[in-house]
């Protein structure tokens, strides 16, 4: 969900009308203008909002370098899923209509500040960037590209994590994603993994957290389990900090947080580091 | 302890027992009468195990009398030599491992522990592994790698373990590493789904060569508990979200995630523990045997393509 909700700023005559919105972070109004042009970042407290793919590669990648890989792979319904509210296929289409997208993640190759790199960009809008067959398959397709050609894999996550939809084949993504990386591994190829808000369940625990770089944006939520089951679990408050970048940072799981505004310029300093080829 | 749609069942079974009991003359007329009630029995169990819907597969995969791994290592192994620790933050009770001889194969046992009385549960945090344990269990996998024996991994867990400290340690990390680095080893890895095949706590384990999974164990991305909570907003409806997810071993086998069925009798495991340990052991060396002829590099490659090739999507013309 975005953060530009009427219901937090109902009420307000200037909100509705879309001239200013609340921050979730900081729960102060911010003019829409101020808070696009600085990349969806709330001037005030840093609180970094979700962005589309669109808006992910426009930052990263150098204008008019970007060529999509697999645009065409697109859902099946392989269980026939029809749960309480409907059916998969239905959601689906949904997913589709209002995103432009056929599956959770964008491929292709692009350019930053001038060095060619395969991207994977995931959008959390199609289904909570969740990870079934076609992104599976997007993100192995991606990673055999990187492979053949010696291009640094780099993979932004947004996932709430498997999507139930396609149930086990869901899960056998993440054994799929992780044998893609592990070719990239072996063959010395820089993959670096970005997390952004949210990365959880079954994208967390494969392909993001095994980046040889694994960064995340600022006040990201990543972890394995939600809060609510770990609190259910464990019958515990857990701390307020507690699943976001910085708590990762603070255990070891992270290499760094960057912010939106130097990510480009970061990637690119870290690219340098890996490439053998050009010294 | 019987289940709902066995309660029939055991009400004969039940019957039957008493007859033998009571009966230490053993006319001919009880003795006709048992022999009639034991055949229906058979005929009855073979019925319900017939028409088990997922949801009842469920309970027949967590039932409190099915053979878990400490029997499964008792009654496969000639030896077994636990080997603890993970070398970085302790030993994970829920996830245990070590050199086992089975039919002669010498090889690297790992699996989940879920324990049978309270005490057990409770020591081996029911079944749900930490980080710890997957961290162990790639440990004595690599060491495995080193001396060339082959892997069996043992799948038994609900889930792993959805804990403040497993988080801290990254749980997540954990299993993403163990299913990059198990595509990658070059000696055999033969994976048994025996219990609960739970979500990412039991792939964490299962990135293998051969996938087998025993006829009334269930593999899922979710339990189906979970996944009623999420879209039918209740989880009271799990048996109608375990019908939804094909969690069952002829669903998996269909989709290319499973390799092959070990039977169990009917009656389930928990009613013929050895005939199915049996059945387990036989599969299990019977794809050592053949595994252990595949070279290494044919090895990756084919465990590569197994993995890669598991996905159902379209090419959607736009
Ligand atoms: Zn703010």
């Amino acid at each position: 969900m975005g953060w530009f909700t009427t219901s937090s700023t109902k009420g307000d005559k200037n909100a509705a009308k879309g001239l200013f919105v609340v921050c979730p972070g900081c729960k102060s109004h911010i003019f829409e203008e101020e808070r696009k042009n600085n990349l969806k970042v709330c001037p005030k407290c840093n609180h970094h909002d979700r962005l589309t793919y669109k808006e992910r590669l426009d930052l990263i990648i150098d204008p008019g370098t970007f060529r999509e890989f697999n645009s065409h792979i697109s859902t099946t319904d392989p269980l026939e899923f029809v749960d309480g509210k409907g059916s998969y296929a239905d959601k689906a289409a949904q997913a589709k209509a209002k995103t432009g997208m056929n599956e959770a993640i964008v491929t292709g190759s692009g350019n930053i500040n001038g060095i060619r790199v395969v991207i994977g960009v995931m959008d959390f809008r199609f289904l909570g960037g969740s990870l079934a067959s076609g992104t599976g398959e997007k993100i192995l397709l991606a990673a055999e590209h990187a492979l053949r050609m010696k291009r640094a894999f780099i993979l932004f996550s947004a996932s709430g994590g498997a999507r139930m939809h396609e149930g086990i084949i869901s899960l056998m993504q993440m054994a799929k994603t992780c044998a893609g990386i592990s070719k990239l591994n072996k063959a010395n190829i820089p993959y670096i993994s970005v997390m952004t808000d949210p990365t959880f369940g079954g994208v967390s625990a494969s392909y993001a957290t095994v980046g040889d770089i694994n960064l995340a944006e600022p006040g990201a939520m990543i972890g394995f389990a939600g809060r609510r089951v770990i609190e259910q679990t464990i019958k515990q408050k857990l701390p307020k900090d507690f699943q976001t970048s910085e708590y990762l940072l603070d255990h070891g799981f992270v290499d760094a947080i960057v912010n939106r505004s130097e990510m480009k310029d970061y990637l690119h300093n870290v690219l340098m580091y890996c490439s053998r080829k050009k010294a | 302890m019987s289940l709902d749609f066995e309660k029939e069942i055991a009400d004969v079974e039940k019957r039957i027992a008493e007859l033998s009991a009571l009966d230490k003359s053993r006319s001919p007329k009880r003795k006709a009468e048992l022999t009639s009630l034991k055949r229906k029995v058979k005929s009855m169990t073979k019925k319900v195990y017939s028409e088990l819907s997922p949801w009842d597969t469920v309970q027949i995969a967590r039932h409190a009398d099915r053979p878990l791994l400490r029997d499964f290592i008792d009654g496969m192994c000639s030896e077994f030599l636990e080997l603890h620790g993970d070398r970085h933050q302790g030993d994970d009770k829920a996830m245990i491992g070590g050199f086992a001889t089975l039919g002669g194969q010498r090889c690297m046992l790992i699996g989940m522990v879920k324990g049978r009385s309270v005490e057990e549960k409770v020591e081996s945090n029911f079944g749900m592994p930490n980080p710890e344990g997957y961290r162990k269990a790639l440990r004595l996998m690599k060491l495995a790698e080193r001396y060339g024996l082959p892997i069996v991994c043992m799948v038994d867990t609900p889930a792993a373990y959805p804990g403040r400290e497993a988080e801290e340690r990254g749980q997540a990390e954990a299993i993403a590493r163990n299913l990059t680095e198990m595509a990658a080893l070059e000696v055999p890895i033969i994976v048994v789904v025996t219990g609960e095949g739970g979500s990412g706590g039991a792939l964490g384990i299962a990135v293998g060569d051969a996938i087998l999974m025993l006829r009334y164990a269930v593999y899922s991305v979710i339990p189906p508990e979970g996944c009623a909570a999420i879209l039918w907003r209740d989880a009271a409806k799990a048996a109608d979200a375990a019908d939804a997810l094909k969690i069952t071993a002829d669903s998996l086998l269909e989709f290319g995630v499973i390799d092959e069925i070990v039977d169990e009798p009917a009656g389930g495991a928990h009613r013929d523990p050895e005939t199915t340990i049996a059945a387990t052991q036989e599969a299990i060396v019977r794809n050592i045997k053949k595994l252990k002829r595949r070279g290494a590099k044919r090895l990756v490659d084919q465990r590569y393509n197994k993995f890669v090739k598991i996905g159902r999507f379209k090419h959607a013309r736009s």
